[in-house]
């Protein structure tokens, strides 16, 4: 089955998303909506059996073949255990959307239509095997996202969350399309699976060190690293459902992706392996440690996503190592990998459900401020419940499958320290510090997430109204989910045999031939080792300093807001805007000589100075045809209405001088034997002037005094050289005969291959007919700005309220 | 302040339909001697503001009641759906098709696709032009 083709079929089904929204309006449009990632999910899950052995399937259907550009999907371990991710929280997701969402005062066919657009997107990005169709699917993502985070667009913070995810993902994109074509250029194909091989040849190219920068800032703009996490916070804006799918399951693992997908061409490099675990600690300590800043219930999910995918990021990082060490299967280093993609799920699974929760707690109670709320426990216990269980998870706590992903992330941590390549060992040992502050930090905002919402003192006369329990439908989702949070803590061998394994065998394949010889078994109790100490540290410390949480939690604001990445966000955001307004202002005077000025020096600039630099200024008299009685004549003709324009005192005679001299143009074309171009100019000439007279009564009276000496000057200094410029251009192009005139092979081919015996018209309506559909284009969009311009000129007022 | 041009008016009625049957000469003998869409296209004009200029604007509206931003767009929609249509036989963009016909009355004539794509470009001229000339015409 060519299995291509789903990656559109959320895409397909938008298309009758807004048909079923106002049709049937009985039924709420997400059970249609929900069909999609159902069927897909099933599907996808029948390909486990071929992965789970290390298979692959592949899938392909040419897009453009002159560019080699084909859509081409690749199922292995990896890209499937993200397609069953993106399927399967979508599906939930979904349900949990359509009681979340009002059908009578929400824009479902919107929400619905980006939400199946992003989720095309999201599969086409993990089963790519093409580099450019990956980096489209990859933009798809930051426009769907833009515009679920915009959705309720009448917010200004909203808008403002949409703009900034969009700014900053998108840079990062384009980036990694540089970093994409280096790879295409260095190893000659845009094929990830034929660019594997070749990695060992390609880490000494010039290129490759470029390309490795240039990827990773995709993959750190996407999955909202140090320092771009800024948008991750604003784009909590979107509804709750988007913020569990897009900003916690889906979107910004889109980075963690792609640093697995090219770990096995980049993890050659030392630097790959430096720069991505050290920006994925940093990250992990940075965002646990200002979780506990927020007020916001969802900016508290925003920053412990921050850390958690810096941690994973971290372990990405950690498994490249596995390149510069022999034997991997004896150290502790073949944890890494495992630990990455297991932790993964891990995150996707609690923090899925905990966003499903944060909007339980905001539909229910109206507020998401952690400083209003507490004191629900009893009210709704069972989003109680399944709050603690997704919070002990993220924290590391047993019985839940978090707490066996971080006992290996602590493994892997201090694996690092007796790694010596590249003198770690002086350095080393600040790997496993900050994952351990930063474990002790994730542990507080846990439990800070979980007892300031539901254990304390309740106020109800603060909440805007009633808390009671959510309806059973909006809690389907996450007890789901916090149900699979139990069951991996006691099945996680299944997971890794079925789902981890074979994940890792796509990223590690010089590694391992099969996912059997991943020789990683988990279990809950491995002994009195230092991980296991250092956890209990992390429990006794976390506690005690959640404990006096609200005596230091005051220092936070003693970090000024001047000073923070949004503050460098937001001034250049000023800059580029505002900044780039006045600057514009400077130059665009409202007088149209002053643009003539910078339009004719720029020609004269760029023409003569490459008529000098490449030498093709020659003037050669010999083959010119002699000057008759009557092109003097003209040429008279021509001068004195030239000068006549120049030293009009009233606008009437300008124009009527003007009119002459492109009638004595239009006759020159007559001698010179060009009856088209002499027409032609003749009826411009004809309209032109009277275009003119229709303007007349509007124009101002002329003025020959309104310049200075010094600007007189600066013209007469522009004239000049337009007019020595267009001289040499002219006498040049006659004089240098390098190419045999074009005019013969239009004579031959005219009649022959077009049926037509007009030069210049064949060559209009067919030999460059692209040209004249494009500049039909243009006119008509003179013309649509002509009309908006006179029909709908603003008013005084509205002048000055376009520009407030 | 409108003097009374009876003289201009006159030649006017009868020079617009010599300049129009002139545009629609050049417009098709465009293929094998001078002329075109575009020339057409501004002999039409220019024959609509002959009309304008002994007249008045309102005047020739009521005579020719034409939404030339329509013209305009359906000029651009023919061009570009000449351009398309040798997609459907399976050649690539912009390939013109012509061929020689025996029509009653005209004898053996030459039929050609890039005369379609000639009368895109003669309506946008004239709906552009028009556009320009009566907006500007019409503004206070």
């Amino acid at each position: 089955m060519s299995f291509v083709f789903l990656i559109f079929l959320p895409l397909l089904a938008a298309l009758f998303v807004p048909l079923l929204f106002k049709k049937v309006g009985k039924i709420h449009t997400g059970w249609f909506v929900l069909i999609v990632p159902v069927v897909l999910f099933s599907y996808y899950v029948s390909l486990l059996p071929t992965t789970i052995h290390g298979g692959n399937l592949v899938s392909e259907f040419q897009w453009i073949p002159s560019l080699d550009i084909a859509f081409i999907a690749y199922i292995d371990g990896l890209s499937l255990l993200f397609t069953l991710l993106i399927t399967g929280i979508g599906a939930l997701v979904v349900l949990y959307s359509i009681f979340y969402l009002d059908k009578h005062r929400e824009q479902l066919h919107n929400f619905y239509v980006y939400l199946l657009m992003f989720m095309t997107a999201m599969l086409g990005i993990v089963q790519s095997d093409h580099l450019i169709t990956l980096y489209l699917f990859w933009e798809l993502t930051s426009i769907s996202s833009f515009l679920l985070i915009g959705y309720w667009y009448t917010r200004d913070r909203s808008r403002f969350g949409a703009l900034k995810s969009m700014m900053i993902t998108v840079f990062g994109g384009l980036m990694m399309l540089g970093g994409f074509v280096l790879l295409s250029i260095m190893g000659g194909t845009y094929s990830i699976r034929e660019l594997i091989p070749q990695a060992t040849e390609l880490v000494s190219h010039d290129f490759f060190l470029w390309a490795l920068v240039l990827v990773l800032f995709g993959a750190f703009t996407k999955s909202a690293q140090f320092p771009f996490y800024i948008w991750l916070p604003d784009a909590m804006e979107a509804p709750t459902p988007v913020s569990a799918y897009l900003h916690s399951a889906t979107m910004v693992k889109a980075g963690l992706y792609l640093v697995a997908r090219l770990t096995p061409i980049f993890a050659i490099s030392g630097t790959w392996m430096w720069l991505v675990t050290g920006v994925g600690l940093f990250t992990m300590f940075w965002g646990s440690f200002f979780a506990l800043k927020q007020k916001d219930l969802k900016g508290i999910l925003a920053f412990s996503t921050v850390s958690q995918l810096g941690l994973i990021m971290s372990l990405l990082g950690t498994s490249a190592a596995g390149y510069h060490i022999d034997n991997i299967a004896e150290t502790t280093f073949k944890y890494a990998g495992f630990a990455a993609i297991f932790h993964l799920i891990n995150h996707a699974v609690f923090k899925g459900s905990l966003f499903m929760i944060a909007g339980i707690v905001d539909h229910e109670t109206g507020t998401r401020d952690i400083r209003k709320l507490g004191g629900l426990m009893s009210l709704m216990p069972i989003s109680f419940t399944v709050a603690v269980i997704g919070a002990f998870s993220m924290a590391g706590l047993p019985p839940f499958g978090g707490f066996l992903s971080k006992e290996m992330f602590l493994t892997a941590m201090l694996s690092l320290t007796e790694f010596d390549l590249f003198s770690m060992d002086v350095w080393g040992i600040l790997f496993p510090v900050v994952a351990w502050l930063g474990s002790i930090f994730t542990f507080i905002y846990s439990f800070y997430f979980v007892f300031h919402t539901f254990a304390g003192e309740h106020k109800p006369d603060q909440l805007p109204k009633p808390a009671h329990e959510a309806p059973i439908g909006m809690l389907v989702s996450p007890v789901f989910l916090a149900l699979l949070v139990v069951v991996i803590f006691f099945i996680p061998n299944l997971i890794g045999d079925w789902l981890v394994k074979p994940a890792v065998l796509a990223m590690q394949p010089f590694l391992y031939s099969s996912p059997e010889d991943i020789k990683v078994h988990v279990e809950a109790w491995h002994g009195f080792k230092l991980e296991f100490f250092m956890t209990l540290g992390i429990f006794a410390i976390g506690f005690l300093m959640f404990w006096t949480l609200r005596k230091w939690q005051k220092s936070y604001d003693l970090f000024p807001d001047a000073i923070s990445l949004n503050a460098l966000y937001d001034n250049m955001m000023f800059l580029s805007d505002t900044g780039a307004n006045r600057f514009s202002r400077i130059y665009m005077t409202g007088f149209i000589r002053s643009y003539l000025v910078y339009m004719f020096s720029f020609v004269v600039f760029i023409v003569l100075g490459t008529l000098f630099l490449t030498d093709a200024f020659a003037i050669n008299f010999t083959n010119l045809a002699p000057i008759g009685f009557y092109e003097v004549v003209i040429l008279i003709a021509l001068v004195g209405s030239t000068f006549t324009i120049l030293f009009s005192k009233s606008r009437l005679t300008g124009i009527i001088a003007l009119g002459a001299v492109g009638y004595s143009v239009a006759l020159f074309f007559v001698i010179f034997r060009a009856p088209d171009l002499a027409l032609t100019q003749l009826v411009i000439e004809t309209i032109s002037v009277a275009l003119f007279l229709l303007a007349f009564y509007h124009l101002p009276q002329i003025s020959r005094k309104e310049e200075r000496m010094r600007f007189r000057f600066g013209n007469a200094l522009v004239a000049i050289g337009v007019g020595t410029t267009m001289t040499l251009v002219a006498l040049s192009s006659l004089s240098q005969k390098a190419m045999p005139s074009i005019s013969e092979f239009y004579k031959e081919t005219v009649y022959k291959e077009a049926g037509g015996g007009n030069i210049v018209n064949v060559i209009l309506v067919d030999y460059r007919g692209f040209d004249t559909l494009f500049e039909i284009a243009v006119l008509g969009i003179a013309g649509i700005g002509i009309i908006t311009m006179i029909k709908l000129r603003l008013t005084k007022k509205e002048d000055q309220h376009e520009n407030k | 302040m409108r003097t009374n041009d009876v003289m201009l008016q006159t030649a006017t009625k009868v020079v617009t339909f010599i300049i129009l049957m002139f545009a629609v000469h050049i417009f098709f003998a465009g293929h094998y001697t001078p002329g075109g869409g575009f020339v057409g296209g501004l002999l039409t004009t220019s024959a609509i503001v002959l009309l304008m200029l002994s007249f008045d604007i309102a005047t020739v509206k009521k005579i020719l009641p034409i939404n030339y931003v329509t013209m305009t767009a359906i000029g651009l929609l023919l061009a570009l759906a000449t351009a398309a249509g040798a997609i459907i036989f399976d050649v690539p963009f912009f390939t013109h098709a012509f061929g020689y016909f025996d029509l009653p009355l005209f004898g053996k004539t030459s039929l050609h696709s890039a005369m379609l794509f000639d009368a895109g470009v003669y309506l946008v001229v004239v709906g552009v032009t028009m556009t320009i000339i009566q907006t500007i015409g019409e503004d206070e």
